[in-house]
């Protein structure tokens, strides 16, 4: 396939880097990304990989957008209140780029799903709203190996690392498993600031764009935390362990599977 | 003895233990709190008997899980 000339002019700020050029325009255009939730992560993320030309982006959410959402979750606007997330995002997404193929899934990630829905994909971005299904998308990834990128925010704070297979940790490497229900606050209970989740959800595109473009180095082996109130980024080093239950030397998850309650945790 | 905690070097007398350095360090739900110290994580049963020594690296990772809603 060679670009036409209106996509060599619709991606010439991609094509002029010498990180990207021609063949990283291809690569984007081959690649397809399954974003799991149209939230404050998912909303930048999702316009942002459909502007640089990403050629299937999956989109799943199974609420609708309210009223609270629109503070940060910038693919959705006013008349799309009441819409399902996934298709509300899809017409944006579409609305940027009509070249880029936009697959809404109007549906919440479980152990029952989520394995098919991955498979379909090359990389995954979590932009979901709660640590069961950061769980459940971590085994998902490890176990089909699939490179993913977890990200997690907030109050003023965000925080995001990069799975790739046989590359460094997991998200369970560190974290282990989820809380219980309610130890940690939640967005809706603690609140959360809309840009600091665009500073978030964009940083994810990017480790999605270098992942297919090659460029750079990605956030493997370190979590990348973010403070808006000083304005502070920190890299710090994640090592792997080897006990891990799923990425381990012997692991003793061998299917995704639910957290009790992970489900009615999700608020509309 | 200097430790670096969260990237930044503290001042603690020898012989503190993690337990200890999670209370002076106000450390948010410091039972869900993930703790890498130098190279590993560290177990948090093992928190009440780590003592830690001088040039020792910590840092707190905290549980985020918000994102979407
Ligand atoms: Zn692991």
């Amino acid at each position: 396939m060679s670009f036409s000339k209106e996509q060599l002019e619709r991606y010439s700020r991609h094509i002029i880097l010498k990180e990207i050029g021609v063949k990283g325009q291809k690569r984007l255009s081959e690649a397809k990304v399954l974003i799991i939730g149209a939230g404050g992560l998912g909303a930048p993320a999702a316009l942002y990989l459909a502007a640089a030309g990403v050629g299937r982006i999956g989109i799943a959410d199974a609420d609708r957008v309210d009223l609270s959402n629109l503070q940060r979750q910038i693919i959705h606007s006013t008349n799309d209140l009441g819409k399902e997330k996934a298709l509300s995002a899809a017409e944006s997404m579409r609305a940027i780029n009509p070249e880029t193929r936009v697959e809404a899934q109007v549906c919440f990630v479980s152990a029952d799903n989520i394995g098919a829905l991955v498979a379909d994909y090359d990389v995954i971005l979590d932009g979901t709203d709660n640590c069961p299904a950061k769980f459940l998308i971590n085994d998902a990834c490890v176990l089909a190996k699939k490179p993913f990128s977890h990200a997690g925010i907030i109050r003023f704070r965000g925080q995001l690392m990069t799975y790739v297979p046989g590359q460094g940790p997991c998200y369970r490497c560190a974290f282990r498993e989820p809380p219980p229900p309610d130890a940690v606050p939640t967005c809706s209970q603690a609140g959360v600031i809309g840009a600091m989740a665009g500073v978030i959800g964009s940083l994810q595109a990017l480790e999605a764009i270098k992942y297919f473009t090659g460029a750079g180095t990605l956030l493997t082996g370190a979590l990348l935390t973010y403070d808006a109130l000083t304005q502070e980024f920190r890299k710090i080093r994640l090592p792997r362990r080897e006990s891990c239950e799923v990425c381990g030397t012997h692991p003793t998850i061998t299917a995704p599977f639910d957290y009790a309650g992970a489900v009615c945790e999700i608020a509309p | 003895m200097k430790i670096i905690v969260g990237g930044k070097f503290k001042d603690y007398p020898e012989g503190l233990r993690l337990s200890a350095l999670i209370k002076q360090e106000n450390v948010e739900t410091p039972e869900y709190v993930t703790v890498a110290l130098n190279d590993d994580f560290a177990e948090a049963r093992t928190f009440d008997e780590i003592v830690l020594k001088e040039g020792d690296n910590v840092e707190f990772l905290y549980f985020m899980g918000g994102g979407g809603e």
